[in-house]
């Protein structure tokens, strides 16, 4: 009995984080065509309930009545295995996000490596994806979202090294508090930069959206998926882009923290202002998507490990030196 | 401490099968997915024991960067098509004898670390390790790996440079007559340079050389 109770505790608060999560998503994708269709002067969805907001609803219940089609000569089981561990490795990173001091599913004391890790395991989606379809457009897709995504988690790995050279714990919630008296987007200005380029190529979103590079290969490793498949490939993407934004305001706009630590600030409560943080990167985000043009596949290699490598490398000893020298590194 | 049991057989099931599946699969592919399928279950089981930086670090760096690598080359390579020829045939075995050799091998091998490391027991008694509760393994192994043994944490990541850079060289060739784009050209070209005004003739044209 003692068990079962636990598990239905469990249960219960993982359903409680992961609806909000699969609102948000389809929300989002709401609001990404709302940010880029203005940016366009265009009206975007504005249609199905009060201002499209039942938009991705709609979409959503179009997907399941669609027929899946399984191309004959494609490896059946990695096929519908891809976008399922798409859509997994997307939802759970979300257990150990911080909403607040105790709000926090799994406070484990190797979180920012469990995210890292999860999003580094992302790309296994996208490549079993392209290479199950057994054809030659999701395959040179695949091929190039491995390439990209390894590519630029390096760096990504570097800049989270140098906010821990700051916080001193691999614990979110340590690494949000750490950043009480100043938000590290200020010290770390520049590593923010490119972090948020990173997290943009990191999560295949234009300017850097060549695995899906409509004009040369079709849709990549999406063109052989139909129906909920897709849906789910879908999904999975705009998840990790909201999480890759959690990440973002965790490590340097102060997580749950609010801007102001004074009296009708403080009411507010926590969960709130990360929603916010959250929802002001995305806009970043969709913002980019409107405004600049596709990079080439030579650039953007180029970028990740000749400009971006030994900048955020040369950073942290940067980082480290100032620590060591005005003995500010963190005690533990 | 039953359901610890349960999570511990359930993964190491996994590993062991999984394990033997990537040599017995007839798909190469198939073999690195249940490589990846090990290593997963393999950090599992260290993050159960309490090491879950390594768990972690297992993930990124071989599930995250090494088998994403492996993937991609034996992808590549179309290696898909060919079959595992060896398990099946009976009668090009020459191989074989030799596979079984290097396994016995690295066998004995095992066995002499393993066993070494059980009769020793100052192995464990490095300075500054000490395993509690309070200190996050992170933590306690930062304080070993930067302090006793520092040198052969250099040296090894020595050698993993020296190994990068060697792969590098032995592949890479120049070759004559590649056209290559110089990003400080493209950007610092004016229009001057660029745009030619011509006064054209009438029925006579203008060389125009490229």
């Amino acid at each position: 009995m003692e068990y079962l109770s636990i598990i239905f505790q469990e249960v219960y608060k993982i359903l409680f984080l992961l609806i909000p999560v699969l609102v948000a998503v389809a929300m989002i994708v709401w609001l990404d065509r709302r940010v880029w269709a203005f940016v366009q002067k265009r009206q975007g969805p504005n249609v199905v309930g009060p201002f499209g907001l039942l938009q991705s609803l709609a979409d959503a219940l179009k997907y399941i009545f669609k027929e899946i089609i399984i191309p004959a000569s494609s490896n059946k089981i990695i096929f519908i295995l891809a976008p399922i561990i798409t859509m997994t490795l997307a939802l759970i990173a979300w257990a150990v996000i911080p909403f607040g001091e105790e709000q926090v599913l799994a406070n484990i004391n190797v979180g920012i490596l469990y995210i890292f890790a999860v999003s580094s395991l992302g790309v296994y989606g996208i490549i079993m994806g392209g290479w199950a379809s057994n054809s030659k457009y999701p395959f040179l897709g695949s091929i190039r979202s491995a390439a990209q995504m390894v590519s630029y988690e390096v760096s990504i790995g570097i800049i989270i090294i140098n906010v821990l050279l700051c916080a001193g714990s691999l614990n979110l919630n340590d690494i949000v508090i750490a950043q009480k008296k100043i938000w590290f987007v200020i010290p770390l200005f520049p590593m923010f930069v490119i972090f948020f380029i990173s997290a943009l190529a990191e999560t295949n979103r234009p300017p850097f959206d060549l695995p899906e590079a409509e004009a040369e290969l079709v849709a990549g490793y999406q063109t052989e998926y139909s129906g909920m498949m897709y849906a789910m490939f879908w999904l999975g993407e705009y998840a990790n882009i909201l999480l890759m934004c959690a990440l973002g305001s965790i490590l340097f706009l102060g997580g749950w923290l609010s801007p102001i630590d004074l009296y009708p600030f403080n009411l507010i409560p926590s969960a709130i202002w990360l929603i916010f943080k959250i929802l002001f990167l995305f806009i970043l985000f969709a913002l980019v998507k409107a405004i600049v043009p596709r990079y080439r596949y030579d650039q953007l290699m180029r970028l990740g490990w000749k400009i971006f490598l030994p900048l955020s490398l040369t950073y942290v000893v940067l980082t480290a030196s100032y620590l060591y020298y005005f003995n500010l590194l963190p005690k533990i | 401490m039953i359901a610890h049991a349960i999570f511990f057989y359930t993964f190491s099931l996994i590993a062991v099968i999984s394990a033997i599946m990537v040599t017995v699969s007839k798909n190469t592919v198939h073999s690195v997915f249940f490589l990846i399928l090990d290593f997963i279950s393999i950090s599992c089981l260290f993050i159960m024991i309490g090491a879950e930086f390594l768990g972690m670090i297992m993930l990124i760096v071989y599930v995250g960067a090494v088998a994403v690598l492996f993937l991609f080359v034996v992808m590549m390579l179309n290696v898909a098509q060919q079959k595992n020829q060896w398990f099946i045939s009976t009668t090009s075995s020459k191989h074989i004898p030799v596979g079984i050799i290097i396994s016995t091998l690295i066998f004995f091998e095992l066995i002499i670390v393993i066993g070494g490391w059980k009769y020793k027991p100052d192995l464990f008694n490095s300075n500054n390790l000490d395993i509690t509760s309070e200190v996050s393994n992170t933590h306690s192994l930062g304080q070993v790996l930067y302090t006793d043994y520092i040198h052969v944490f250099q040296i090894s990541g020595m050698i993993l440079l020296i190994a990068m850079i060697g792969a590098i060289v032995l592949t890479f060739r120049k070759r004559e007559g590649v056209k290559k784009q110089s990003y400080i050209k493209q950007i610092s070209r004016e229009r001057s340079e660029g745009v030619e005004v011509l006064e054209v003739p009438s029925n006579k044209g203008v060389k125009i050389d490229d």
